[in-house]
């Protein structure tokens, strides 16, 4: 297949799955989990660092930033003001400009503000950030984030840690027809065959955190996600037969015995 | 003094600065960013910033999280 890395302003990315880190049982298993996904990005939140107790050790103690690539994002902001901090901090604290953008609308569906998301976007866009937006399956959403410059774009496949898939597969495939960006489809995929589904679409990349660490075996459910995105991927690139609704014989009917 | 560090009150010595602060509290300077009074400190300023009485600190660093659900944990306080 040669090279077939995924490039977003520059950096290349050797991995289409992104992972998230967490709800682990704890840094081994998160570890464990993104070492058997194959991953080179996982991505990590911004929180205050807890000053009483020092002994509680640090996430980056078990990953690696010179073996993956850390993506900070804003989740749990709920305003753009909340996310814009919190990502000039990550910037600061950084390692790079790249920051998934997260402004949440509401806490019981966690669907993205897009408005909010947008007004951020461009304030974050300004101070030389790399900004890559969370949003809704949205194709205009996704133009005007890609018309102020976000060099690629992450709509949603279901609510987030909702498990339920590619809900609105007509959906993802307009964003792709709309935005000559990369389109990264994060949160809501539950199993392999989702990120498969995402990839046979034509998707760039898959990012997931729960699908892997709310599994019964989170590492063998990373190894699995490896598969789905390879084979996704594959499948994509093979260019799939047409559906049809009758059959199609795949034995030649010529020298078949009683002619 | 009395400054808010991550929106708890803390007394530290009349005007410490960030790099002495972050030393006091045995925090690697690499992997934290510091916010005061909403501004940003960069890194090369830590030595030469000295807190006032009153100042409201944010230190942060990574954890983990991704496609965060319902356990956001802890947020930049207003």
């Amino acid at each position: 297949m040669g090279n077939d890395n995924l490039v977003i302003a520059g950096i290349e990315f050797r991995s289409r799955l992104w992972v998230g880190t967490g709800k682990y049982k704890d840094f081994d298993e998160t570890r464990r989990a993104i070492e058997a996904s194959g991953t080179d990005v996982v991505t990590v939140s911004v929180r205050r660092v807890n000053i009483i107790d020092r002994s509680r050790e640090n996430l980056l103690d078990y990953i690696d930033p010179k073996k993956y690539k850390i993506l900070p994002n804003t989740a749990g902001c709920y305003t753009a003001r909340d996310a814009i901090r919190t990502a000039m901090l990550a910037a600061e604290a950084g390692i790079s400009k790249l920051v998934k953008l997260e402004v949440i609308g509401d806490e019981k569906t966690l669907f993205p503000d897009n408005e909010a998301t947008l007004e951020a976007a461009k304030v974050l866009l300004k101070e030389g950030l790399i900004v890559l937006p969370y949003m809704s399956d949205d194709p205009i959403m996704a133009k005007k984030l890609v018309d102020i410059g976000c060099p690629a774009v992450m709509p949603l496949a279901a609510p987030i840690g909702s498990g339920l898939g590619i809900r609105n597969p007509y959906n993802i495939r307009i964003i792709m027809e709309t935005v000559k960006v990369p389109v990264i489809v994060d949160a809501g995929v539950g199993t392999a065959s989702d990120v498969a589904i995402a990839m046979e679409l034509g998707c760039d990349a898959v990012l997931l955190n729960t699908a892997i660490s709310a599994a019964k075996d989170p590492i063998k459910m990373a190894e699995a996600m490896k598969f789905g995105v390879i084979a996704g991927r594959l499948a994509y690139k093979a260019g799939r037969m047409p559906k049809k609704l009758y059959a199609t014989a795949s034995s030649p009917i010529e020298g078949m015995i009683g002619n | 003094m009395t400054i808010i560090l991550n929106g708890e009150k803390k007394d530290v010595p009349d005007g410490i600065t960030v790099f002495s602060l972050l030393e006091h509290l045995n925090i690697q300077h690499q992997r934290v960013a510091v916010e005061r009074n909403e501004e940003i400190v960069k890194k090369s300023a830590y030595a030469e910033t000295a807190l006032k009485e009153g100042d409201a600190l944010e230190v942060v660093s990574f954890m983990g999280g991704g496609d965060l659900s319902a356990d956001c944990g802890m947020r930049i306080a207003e």
